[in-house]
């Protein structure tokens, strides 16, 4: 992989240990997703270590970048990425799914800095999203919305409702990231309710697309830190994902959804992920 | 009357769920299974492999899976809507009043994982409000199944019955209960599985087989008392929570929130026209994370908690 922009060597180390310490948060639990944490690692890295405006020691600063995972099953990724960055300690993440642990298996944000709001229930995350993008721009705040859907997540009906009132407002200010890899938890999108063409699908809904290798740093970060100045309105970047990614006999295999390693799969996954 | 609890072994409802459906699926066409990227969960592999044109998979999509169904049924067909109690209940809630109760129509919802059966999944995963928000509506028949029997007739009477079904099936593994041999399921009836003067517990679902061990606990100590399990909540057994009242002390206890379920349909009744002390056990809002038995240990659904309780109000009963 190229790391050429100036900020992709560092989110480059810091996906390696998001994916590491998502793994170690499932293997301990015994439960988790690791498919699709392992799919959005890349997403999440670039956007904290590379791109977001958020202060670990001022998380509820107003004039924060606000940024959503609403596939909320994928906390793996997500607390081990708000860890690095400093939200919590990193040895609070040895309690996932613990009995009484502030880090549930679905983000909530009474407990955990940093979450902006509880996820689980797939469709929940655009809409609130959208609410937050008004909000900014009624107050013509300077600061970013960014919200993950999975793929399969966009089944919901909700996130077309909100597309279309994003779509109406023209609101510059949101950028939705689809972690395009293309597996939901049974079976494939396409096998299941049909995505495509998905790009067409937002533009209609008068949003900028972009499409990119959602596990290529040098690309994510090229699109989410350029100037939104002159945008007219929103942005689905449709991230081209593997489900697994980084682990050899996870990549691409719908039964990785929410499977659990064991010590010998821990063991060689970590060797792959490397230090 | 009486039942035991079969110790020899723990098992998930859905399985029994899924034979049955297949079972009668073989039998009659018109029954469809209808489901949210939940073919798995729903333990329906097996009948998609058998009859893969009748299932119908609209993808994550709970609002568009209870209207499809309803749609199925003005087909003719008889559709098992199935998926997650928490999202099929909670999203679909809209659907379910206005395109099933309301409209009345012939489907059959089916709420898999029920409870907290997805403790550490967290309150967006737990299904601790269905009764309540389910219960409110007209013409929609509601049972929460004890064992792997009472599952297999709760599917067995939906599929007979015409008209909205509710299922509420449990993931937690729970014994079977060795019922007399002319045990019978009845929709609207409950189930008398131990007779008793001092007091009464109503449960149903997975705390059945747990309110059973604690009458057991409470005659080691001489104390007779009756378990009734109350696997259907709409139409709701009135006798027998009037029966139940008169021996002067009554204890729910649901795999729910203390609000609104089984416990409040008990009080709605005890409290318009038989009053007698109650208790109601269940969860009292919001649960922090935990394995499901952790969580049902934490408020009091164990057979020594419901004891405990049991214990406690006939006392307050004899202090007043
Ligand atoms: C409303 C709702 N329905 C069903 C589920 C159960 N569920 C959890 S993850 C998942 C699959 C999600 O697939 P996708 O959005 O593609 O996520 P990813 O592939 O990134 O894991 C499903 C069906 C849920 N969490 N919420
Ligand atoms: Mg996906």
């Amino acid at each position: 992989m190229s790391t050429s922009h100036p900020r992709a060597e560092l989110t480059v180390a810091k996906a390696r240990q998001i994916r590491r310490l998502a793994l170690g948060m499932v293997y301990r639990a015994k439960q988790g997703h690791p498919g699709g944490d392992m799919s959005v690692t890349d997403i999440l890295a670039t956007l904290y270590f590379g791109a977001l405006r958020v202060d670990p020691a001022n998380p509820n600063d107003p004039k924060r970048d606000r940024f959503i995972l609403s596939k909320g099953h994928c906390t793996g990724a997500f607390y081990a990425t708000l860890a690095e960055k400093g939200f919590f300690p990193l040895d609070q993440l040895d309690t996932y799914m613990q009995p009484l642990s502030k880090l549930n298996g679905h983000p909530n944000r009474n407990y955990t800095p940093g979450v902006e709001t509880n996820t689980g229930p797939l469709g929940h995350g655009m809409p609130v999203a959208v609410g937050a993008a008004i909000a900014g721009q009624i107050d013509q705040a300077d600061y970013r919305v960014f919200v993950v859907v999975g793929d399969g997540e966009l089944q919901e009906g909700s996130n077309w409702e909100a597309a279309l009132t994003a779509g109406h407002r023209k609101l510059a200010n949101l950028t939705l990231i689809i972690d395009r890899n293309g597996l939901q938890q049974g079976a494939r999108t396409e096998d299941t309710a049909a995505l495509e063409p998905l790009a067409d699908k937002w533009r209609a809904f008068g949003w900028d697309v972009v499409e990119v290798d959602g596990h290529d740093h040098d690309a994510l970060l090229s699109i989410f830190t350029a100037p939104t100045a002159g945008r007219t309105k929103p942005l689905c970047v449709l991230a081209r994902t593997h489900k697994g990614q980084g682990i050899s006999f996870m990549r691409d295999q719908v039964s990785w959804h929410h499977g659990v390693p064991n010590q010998a799969q821990y063991e060689l996954a970590l060797q792959e992920i490397g230090q | 009357m009486s039942a035991e609890i079969n110790a020899a072994g723990r098992y998930d409802c859905r399985e029994a769920f899924a034979k049955t459906i297949e079972a009668l699926a073989e039998k009659d066409e018109r029954i469809v299974a209808v489901v949210n990227d939940s073919v798995g969960s729903s333990k329906l592999v097996g009948f998609q492999k058998r009859f893969p044109n009748r299932l119908i998979n609209v993808g994550i999509a709970e609002q568009a899976m209870v209207g499809v169904g309803a749609g199925l049924a003005n087909g003719g067909k008889v559709p098992f809507v199935s998926g997650a109690s928490c999202f099929l209940t909670a999203r679909a809630l809209e659907q379910i009043k206005a395109d099933v109760a309301y409209t009345n129509t012939n489907v059959k919802l089916c709420g898999m994982s029920s409870g907290v059966a997805y403790g550490e999944l967290g309150p967006t995963h737990h299904s601790i409000e269905d009764f309540a928000w389910l219960r409110l509506l007209p013409n929609l028949t509601i049972t929460a199944p004890s064992d792997r029997w009472e599952t297999e007739q709760a599917v067995k009477a939906a599929a007979a019955t015409e008209g909205p079904f509710f299922l509420r099936i449990s993931r937690m593994a729970v014994p079977d209960l060795v019922r007399p041999s002319d045990a019978m399921f009845q929709i609207g009836k409950a189930e008398t599985l131990r007779q008793g003067r001092d007091a009464t517990i109503i449960a149903n679902g997975v705390m059945v087989s747990r309110a059973i061990e604690a009458a057991d606990q409470l005659a080691a100590s001489g104390m007779n008392v009756r378990v009734v399990n109350m696997a259907s909540i709409a139409p709701l057994d009135i006798e027998a929570i009037r029966s139940a009242a008169e021996t002067g002390a009554i204890v729910t206890a649901e795999e729910h929130s203390v609000r609104g379920g089984l416990g409040g349909a008990v009080a709605e009744v005890v409290a318009t026209s038989c009053p007698c002390r109650l208790r109601i056990l269940g969860f009292p809002g919001f649960l922090p994370t935990g394995s499901p038995e952790f969580l049902l240990e934490r408020y009091g659904l164990t057979a020594s908690g419901i004891a405990d309780a049991v214990r406690q109000t006939i006392e307050a009963r004899k202090a007043a």
